[in-house]
């Protein structure tokens, strides 16, 4: 391993190629920790996003018009105005409404940290798409196979749980797939919160070593890998959710 | 409370249904025994499918009573899961749930809603699959099925609920002609064994050949009922003989 | 649901699916503009509440600030406006790449398309800023390549990835009948493409396209992170010229969020009501 560590700096000698994230033990911790960074917020957000997007989903199917109307309303907000700003109106306007508090060294520090101000307001985004799809999946399943089940006798609990959304979820895969791998994508955002993800580790990076072009296709490489993952992961996942001799 | 097996097992009395300003069922009263098949047939949207959809309760009823078994369907305090153990339907889209295997289709009610043991369950499931002649396709999907086979399914999957008395909704009108056939016969074993059925059919030689009883309905009305051999060949109401000249 | 074989990875575009929806959709109605109106006046007025006499009230600063901020927002729409022509012009011609009979053609086409498609767009952004060089020589000519500019070309480079997926989309979309019916009639490959094959796509490539701007509006303001002065670089330095009041910070980021509202949601239902114009006609 560290024969393989130490070949990129006779790389950097020899042609000028400067990789330190692969043979400084420091850069290479950094870089590990702002993939890690991206990798966790990624997984939380896609969490956070869906639990929106279902609960989102079952308020628009609500009967009372102001809750639907409260719904729409977030939904065409957070779609028509930029997720940056958005990350700025909850890191900065927000939280600087938001009480302080004591930390263990005696100092003052916000109630929520630059992470999850980044969660937030990214699974806000990203929910507002999912409440649509999720909601277009919902109807999507027939009245009349719901209406089988109630025939046999099935609680409105039931039908939702093992008819409605195993059905509902297959038609949405897809478009799930899409948004999840956009959330993936707007994770840099948290960026300019300062947020240590894998953007903002590579601009230290290239700071200290003035390495732009390195680090630029390097990143350019590691978004397009880990997207490249997850929607092979997801394809796999949709293949495998497929029922014989139904959808398309 | 207090049904016996002398009384009606299905009773239908002065039932009155509207859809918004549209009233469908303008007063029909009908009786089956323990038992009986009766065949309601007449011209559509006459009110015949409202009808047994509504002794299910899947439709509400805005004046009358239906009593099945002793309990009153058009009640707010129905509980409706006892009222569906009891009455089994089947519908003419079959309404499969797409996502389930056959024998899952058959084997999902009594597990879930009857929280039968699942072994006990798919004996029996296996053996209702075998009756309806579908052996060897218990792990199909219903997509990989042909319309009269999912048919058989669907009746199969009512009958594992153990019901005194199924509704069958015109259930070979969506089917290939080659294919009725086979699940008219499966509902004629099904009678023969003394299974209580209300059929609403077009299929006039199946429907007297089979039927204890037939009533006619137009316009949200019975207009004459009686036995086959009378109702087909000395049909008194000019509207029946018209019905009847058209269809033969 | 033939509009939806078009396939992009922007999530306002998605399959919110073709189903038929019962439910009328939400509209702009005169009620709405009374609430946003209610939410830019209220927000300064409530905080007005906490600051300190001396100071000028939350709605006098942003008043004043306004006409700046709104000239900074019409820089944004100058951006969004030349990066969607460069992308939509390379784009194009990179789905027809996608589409040529010549594999190696279609293979690289395909191959830039992917890359740029699923790179973040603020990652795309650095790479403009810090790859290309402040001026370019061409011959004798010295051509300046200021930082608005190579924001300019750095979103560009999404655009062109997703209009080259639209393209693409929208052709294969097409029913191969029309394909042989024009070849069966003598056409040419090129004179299929042009007479009978992208008139028919114009139509399924509005909506996607329409969204893709609204999309790379909102993201003009990812060029502030690379200090290009658009409204909300012009935003921050207000805040920061005003003491770093905190009772300014909501104001001023909820005007923001309202004009790029009100610049994006009339593009959002247009989109919507071209969609269904469209799918209906088949």
């Amino acid at each position: 391993m560290e024969a393989f560590f130490e070949w990129f700096k006779v790389l950097y000698d020899e042609t000028g190629i400067n990789l330190p994230f692969i043979y400084d033990s420091y850069d290479r911790g950094r870089m590990l920790d702002g993939l890690w960074m991206t990798i966790k917020l990624s997984v939380v957000c896609l969490f956070f996003s869906v639990v929106i997007g279902v609960i989102g989903a079952w308020l628009q199917g609500s009967a009372y018009t102001w809750t639907r109307r409260f719904v729409n309303g977030y939904i065409q907000l957070f779609r028509n105005t930029p997720p940056l700003v958005q990350l700025y109106f909850f890191y900065f306007a927000i939280g600087s409404l938001l009480p302080r508090v004591a930390t263990e060294f005696g100092g003052e520090a916000p109630l929520l940290g630059n992470f999850a101000w980044a969660v937030i307001s990214l699974s806000f985004f990203a929910g507002a798409f999912n409440v649509e799809i999720f909601r277009s999946g919902i109807e999507a399943v027939p009245e009349s196979t719901v209406e089988a089940a109630e025939a046999l006798g099935f609680s409105r609990l039931q039908i939702y749980k093992d008819i409605t959304l195993p059905l509902a979820f297959r038609v949405i895969l897809p478009a799930l797939n899409n948004n999840l791998v956009n959330l993936v994508k707007t994770t840099t955002l948290a960026y300019a919160i300062a947020v240590p993800e894998m953007l903002y580790e590579a601009n230290q990076i290239w700071s200290d070593n003035v390495n732009v072009t390195e680090m630029m296709i390097f990143l350019l490489i590691a978004y397009f890998v880990l997207v490249g993952v997850l929607v092979w992961g997801m394809n796999r996942w949709e293949r495998a959710m497929k029922i014989p001799g139904y959808g398309a | 409370m207090s049904w016996t097996e002398d009384q009606p097992m299905v009773s239908v009395r002065d039932v009155h249904k509207s859809f918004g300003e549209l009233e469908v069922l303008k007063g029909v009263s009908l009786d089956v025994m323990k038992g009986e098949v009766i065949c309601i047939i007449g011209p559509s949207g006459s009110g015949k499918s409202t009808l047994i959809r509504c002794i299910n309760a899947l439709n509400d009823i805005q004046q009358g009573s239906i009593l099945v078994e002793g309990i009153e369907v058009h009640d707010k305090h129905l509980d409706k899961l006892e009222l569906r153990k009891k009455v089994g339907m089947v519908f003419q889209q079959y309404n499969l749930f797409p996502h389930k295997t056959a024998l899952e289709n058959v084997m999902m009610a009594p597990i879930r809603v009857l929280k039968e043991n699942k072994d006990d369950v798919e004996k029996s499931a296996r053996a209702l699959i075998k009756k309806v002649r579908l052996e060897g396709k218990e792990n199909s999907y219903p997509g990989e099925l042909s319309g009269g086979q999912q048919q058989r399914v669907a009746i199969a999957r009512s009958l594992a609920m153990k019901p005194d008395v199924i509704l069958f909704d015109e259930v070979t009108a969506a089917l290939d002609p080659e294919t009725v056939n086979e699940v008219l016969v499966t509902i004629k074993d099904l009678a023969e064994e003394g299974m209580t059925c209300i059929l609403v059919t077009h299929e006039m030689g199946f429907a007297r050949e089979v039927a204890d009883h037939i009533y006619f309905t137009d316009r949200g009305v019975i207009v004459e009922h009686g036995k086959p051999a009378t109702f087909f060949d000395e049909a008194k109401d000019p509207r029946t003989k018209e019905f009847l000249s058209q269809i033969l | 649901m033939t509009t939806r074989n078009y396939k992009t990875d922007l999530p306002v575009m998605m399959p919110v699916d073709g189903k038929p929806k019962n439910r009328p959709r939400f509209r702009l109605k005169l009620w709405h503009g009374a609430v946003l109106l209610g939410i830019c006046l209220l927000s300064p007025t409530l905080s007005f509440a906490q600051s300190d006499a001396g100071q000028a009230s939350v709605l006098e600063v942003l008043l004043r600030w306004m006409p700046l901020l709104l000239k900074g927002f019409i820089f944004n729409l100058v951006i969004s406006v030349f990066a969607m022509a460069i992308g939509t012009g390379v784009g194009a011609m990179l789905g027809l790449g996608q589409i040529s009979l010549h594999g190696w053609v279609r293979k690289l086409a395909w191959a830039i398309t992917q890359f740029f498609r699923n790179s973040p767009w603020l990652v795309l952004l650095f790479f403009a800023m810090f790859l290309l060089p402040f001026q370019l020589r061409i011959g004798g000519v010295t051509i300046p390549l200021p930082d608005w500019l190579k924001a300019i070309i750095g979103l560009s480079l999404p655009v062109m990835a997703n209009v080259s997926e639209i393209v693409r989309g929208a052709v294969t979309s097409l029913p191969s009948g029309q394909w042989e019916a024009a070849e069966s009639l003598a056409y040419s490959r090129r004179q299929t493409l042009w007479l009978v094959i992208l008139p028919q796509c114009v139509k399924r490539m509005l909506p996607p396209w329409m969204n893709l701007y609204s999309i790379l509006t909102m993201a003009t303001v990812l060029a502030s992170i690379v200090g290009v002065s658009e409204v909300m670089t012009l935003t921050g330095q207000a805040l920061a010229a005003e003491g770093g009041r905190t009772d300014l910070l909501a104001p001023f980021y909820s005007f923001v969020l309202i004009i790029f509202f009100i610049y994006c949601y009339p593009i959002a239902r247009w989109t919507v009501y071209l969609e269904k114009k469209f799918a209906v006609k088949g």
